[in-house]
């Protein structure tokens, strides 16, 4: 019961990262009808911002210590962070720590600008191309992109660590019941988790609650008639590109304790990402999130060796297995929209 | 009247014969006027170093690829001479190899079998190289030593740790100086028993692919045999990323050890999240919970930072040694690129050095007299200590180093992955020997030595 309790946690948090960048593309297919095949590399531009963050902290100032020799026999440089000299070693030292979460002063401005700047730059023009066409640029956008952080941050993986005070392990358990020790699950993936929940939260809010979130729903329903009142929906959906970017940066920036950002991290989720979009529906919300989570914990399941006792290479294809089978019995995906891609 | 003895079916047969002899690629075949593939002509000879440039391993490729072209500058008499001055064998002076300057042509493997074997063998083909060598991955290097046994050229593996490599896949053709699964069994077995004891109860994450079933296999034999159980063999796709499906069944499967055959990014990640999952911090029937990296590389432990300190593994050589032939390299390397050589870039430059060597001892770039001069060569001076190029398999025998993770000792960011990783134990070359026929490499032969003609 505890196995399969850890497994339901893992499945939920795998869920939070496939629901977040499943809600992105769903906002930007929903509303300018775009298949981005870049949104892996938003992904993965809001991790390389933490490692940006990060990278920005550690700035130091040098001194030759002649005490002291290097690897070489030459005097040794000593490195002092910036932040350690203006704020006092402790309190340098803890900001360093926090360096992931604070990163969200940097991703948050920094997607939206990108975002927006991929829109109107590029994807704009491809609005009325074939979705062939939309996948072969926003495809080779994306191979773009990971050349471009190679070239800047090295091909090997980088240690991101979450706050010391969110890096170890939570009794999980005992909160239902099981002897102390038998649940133990790493904090911050249960922040990971939260955090996920708290984003999906607000984006639906901001649709359902805000005039501007009224409008786009509008548009996404009937783009036409939201024009012939005068409103400038492409504004409102270049803003909402954005937006679909950010959550996707903030998406990636969180998950780097959990899994060292590398130039090809986004292509490691796209992929996932896009059958969670198809399973769910396309142009759905909900049903992104929905099939974000239900996936992430039957990909867990799968991972068990008792299961993969029965069906040996089961955690490889349960994804692709239960994307069949819905699209057998439901083509329009979970909670597919009518009339989406149908033409 | 004459009966001719033509027949259709004759014609037929014929006709096959000829096109399947015209059909095959001319790289497979040597020109009438040379002896052998790529026999030089001019006053220069190329190499063809063949590394990961982009994707997983790209890193590590490219710290191979500084070594080659280190060695290259020695060989060519230019630098420090580094290794050159610490090798045991004296017959190379830094004018080159026979008289001739030696030129290098560069190829992308992408750590892909078919990519690497392209990349081989365009090099072969287009550049005229003579020799191939580099590499970051088993599978890669079982790829390209192949597609050099049929062309005709020699393959000096770079970094590739499969018992297969010189086991079943070994060709003659192809040399390995790295070490290898078994070598890093026998030479953790006694570390591990005189720090953990002899009851434990490991459970294996191992990459699904040659590389990890070998080691996995060796670091089982060695760890049964001195009284551990194994509790289970999990498989795991290789770049799986995220491997918390895989750990969280260890949580409470009773192991108190956990064995991560896993290399580069797979490790970094997988040994990250075992130590987020609190593997590291877990007591097991009163035992204090061990992780073991049977493989290490300095990319990896910068990779891994602060989750690789009380963690066992092995290296085929380390820049920390104390010998002559070490500080030579470390000099050379670190004085041109400021920092200090990974083992990928050692076992790649001596490799580019023992090639130079056996040509110019064989006085022929012909590939059957560099396998005579390479086969049971015995030489020292190289970062290793004595050590032996067996003939029967082309498996290089020396001292084997077991590590493990520590904090930092010089708190210099640039220096993690260098640094964090401490020499336990240089384990003689007598412990990692084996025989020519031991199981865990059987079913494999040399063959016959292909010059190309």
């Amino acid at each position: 019961m505890d196995a399969l309790l850890i497994q339901v946690l893992n499945g939920l948090d795998k869920g939070a990262a496939y629901a977040l960048i499943a809600l992105g593309l769903t906002l930007i297919f929903g509303t300018l009808g775009v298949v981005n095949f870049a949104h892996g590399a938003l992904f993965m531009i809001g991790a390389f911002c933490a490692v940006t963050m990060q990278r920005i902290l550690n700035i130091s100032t040098s001194v030759i210590d002649e005490t002291q020799t290097d690897f070489l026999g030459n005097p040794l440089k000593i490195e002092t962070p910036v932040i350690q000299n203006w704020f006092g070693p402790e309190m340098g030292a803890a900001i360093q720590d926090w360096s992931v979460p604070l990163s969200v002063i940097l991703v948050v401005p920094v997607m939206f600008f990108v975002g927006y700047a991929m829109e109107r730059g590029l994807i704009k023009h491809f609005y009325k191309r074939p979705h062939a066409d939309q996948i072969l640029v926003t495809f080779g956008l994306a191979i773009v992109i990971g050349e471009l952080i190679k070239a800047f941050y090295g091909a090997n993986p980088i240690q991101t660590p979450a706050p010391a005070a969110l890096s170890g392990t939570i009794d999980f358990g005992t909160w239902f019941g099981f002897e102390a020790g038998a649940v133990l699950y790493p904090a911050w993936r249960l922040v990971y988790f939260l955090f996920a929940g708290a984003v999906i939260a607000a984006v639906f809010a901001f649709l359902q609650f805000t005039t501007f979130g009224m409008v786009v729903r509008a548009g996404m329903a009937d783009r036409e008639t939201v024009g012939l009142l005068g409103i400038d929906i492409d504004k409102r959906f270049t803003l909402m590109f954005g937006l679909a970017a950010a959550v996707a940066g903030l998406a990636g920036m969180m998950y780097t304790p959990i899994l060292s950002p590398h130039y090809n991290i986004g292509m490691d989720f796209l992929v996932l990402s896009f059958v969670v979009v198809v399973v769910g529906g396309m142009g759905s919300l909900p049903g992104a999130v929905l099939a974000g989570f239900m996936l992430g914990i039957l990909q867990s399941f799968a991972s068990m060796n008792e299961v993969k006792a029965i069906i040996p290479g089961i955690d490889q294809i349960i994804i692709y297995l239960v994307a069949i089978i819905i699209l057998l019995t439901r083509p329009r995906g979970l909670m597919g929209r009518k009339g989406v891609m149908e033409d | 009247m004459t009966k001719s003895n033509f027949t259709r079916r004759g014609l037929l047969k014929t006709s096959a014969v000829a096109g399947a002899g015209l059909a095959v690629p001319t790289i497979f075949t040597a020109s009438s006027a040379s002896a052998f593939t790529n026999e030089p002509t001019g006053d220069t000879v190329t190499f063809g170093f063949n590394v990961p440039q982009t994707g997983a391993y790209a890193e590590e490729g490219l710290d191979e690829l500084r070594a080659q072209e280190l060695a290259l500058e020695h060989l060519n008499g230019m630098g420090d001479g580094g290794m050159l001055n610490t090798f045991s064998s004296k017959v190379l002076d830094g004018t080159g190899i026979m008289g001739k300057r030696v030129n290098m042509k560069t190829g992308d493997t992408q750590t892909k079998s078919d990519v690497a074997r392209a990349s081989a063998q365009s090099m072969i083909q287009k550049d005229g190289c003579i020799m191939i060598n580099g590499g970051s991955s088993s599978g890669v290097a079982i790829a390209v030593q192949g597609l050099c046994q049929e062309a005709g050229v020699i393959f000096m593996a770079g970094l590739t740790h499969s018992n297969d490599t010189t086991g079943k896949d070994r060709k003659a053709n192809g040399f390995r100086h790295f070490f290898n699964g078994y070598m890093s069994g026998a030479a953790l077995g006694p570390v591990l028993e005189k720090a953990y004891g002899t009851e434990r109860n490991a459970y294996h994450l191992t990459a699904d692919y040659t590389w990890g079933w070998t080691q996995q296999e060796s670091i089982q034999a060695v760890t049964e045999a001195m009284g551990w159980t194994t509790t289970q063999n999990v498989l795991t796709p290789v770049g799986a990323g995220d491997f918390s499906s895989y750990i969280a069944p260890i949580l409470n499967s009773g192991a108190d050890t956990l064995i991560l055959n896993h290399y580069g990014g797979d490790m970094v990640n997988s040994l990250t999240q075992a130590v987020q999952f609190g593997l590291k911090d877990k007591q097991v029937n009163g035992k204090d919970f061990k992780i073991i990296v049977p493989l290490y590389s300095e990319l990896m432990a910068k990779g891994a930072g602060s989750n690789i300190e009380g963690v066992y593994g092995s290296m085929n050589w380390n820049w920390q040694l104390g010998d002559e032939g070490t500080a030579a390299f470390v000099k050379s390397f670190g004085e041109k690129y400021g920092f200090p050589p990974s083992g990928a870039a050692h076992t790649c430059y001596v490799q580019t050095l023992l090639y130079a060597d056996a040509v110019t001892r064989a006085g022929s770039f012909n590939p059957c007299a560099v396998v005579e001069a390479l086969e049971d060569f015995e030489f020292d001076g190289m970062g290793n200590g004595p050590t032996l190029y067996r003939g029967s398999d082309h498996q290089c025998f020396k001292d084997v180093l077991v590590m493990e993770g520590v904090a930092s000792p010089s708190g210099n960011a640039a220096m993690v992955g260098y640094d964090t990783l401490s020499i336990v134990e240089q384990t003689p070359r007598a412990q990692v020997e084996y025989p020519e026929d031991h199981p865990m490499f059987a079913g494999g032969s040399l063959g016959e030595c292909n010059p190309g003609a």
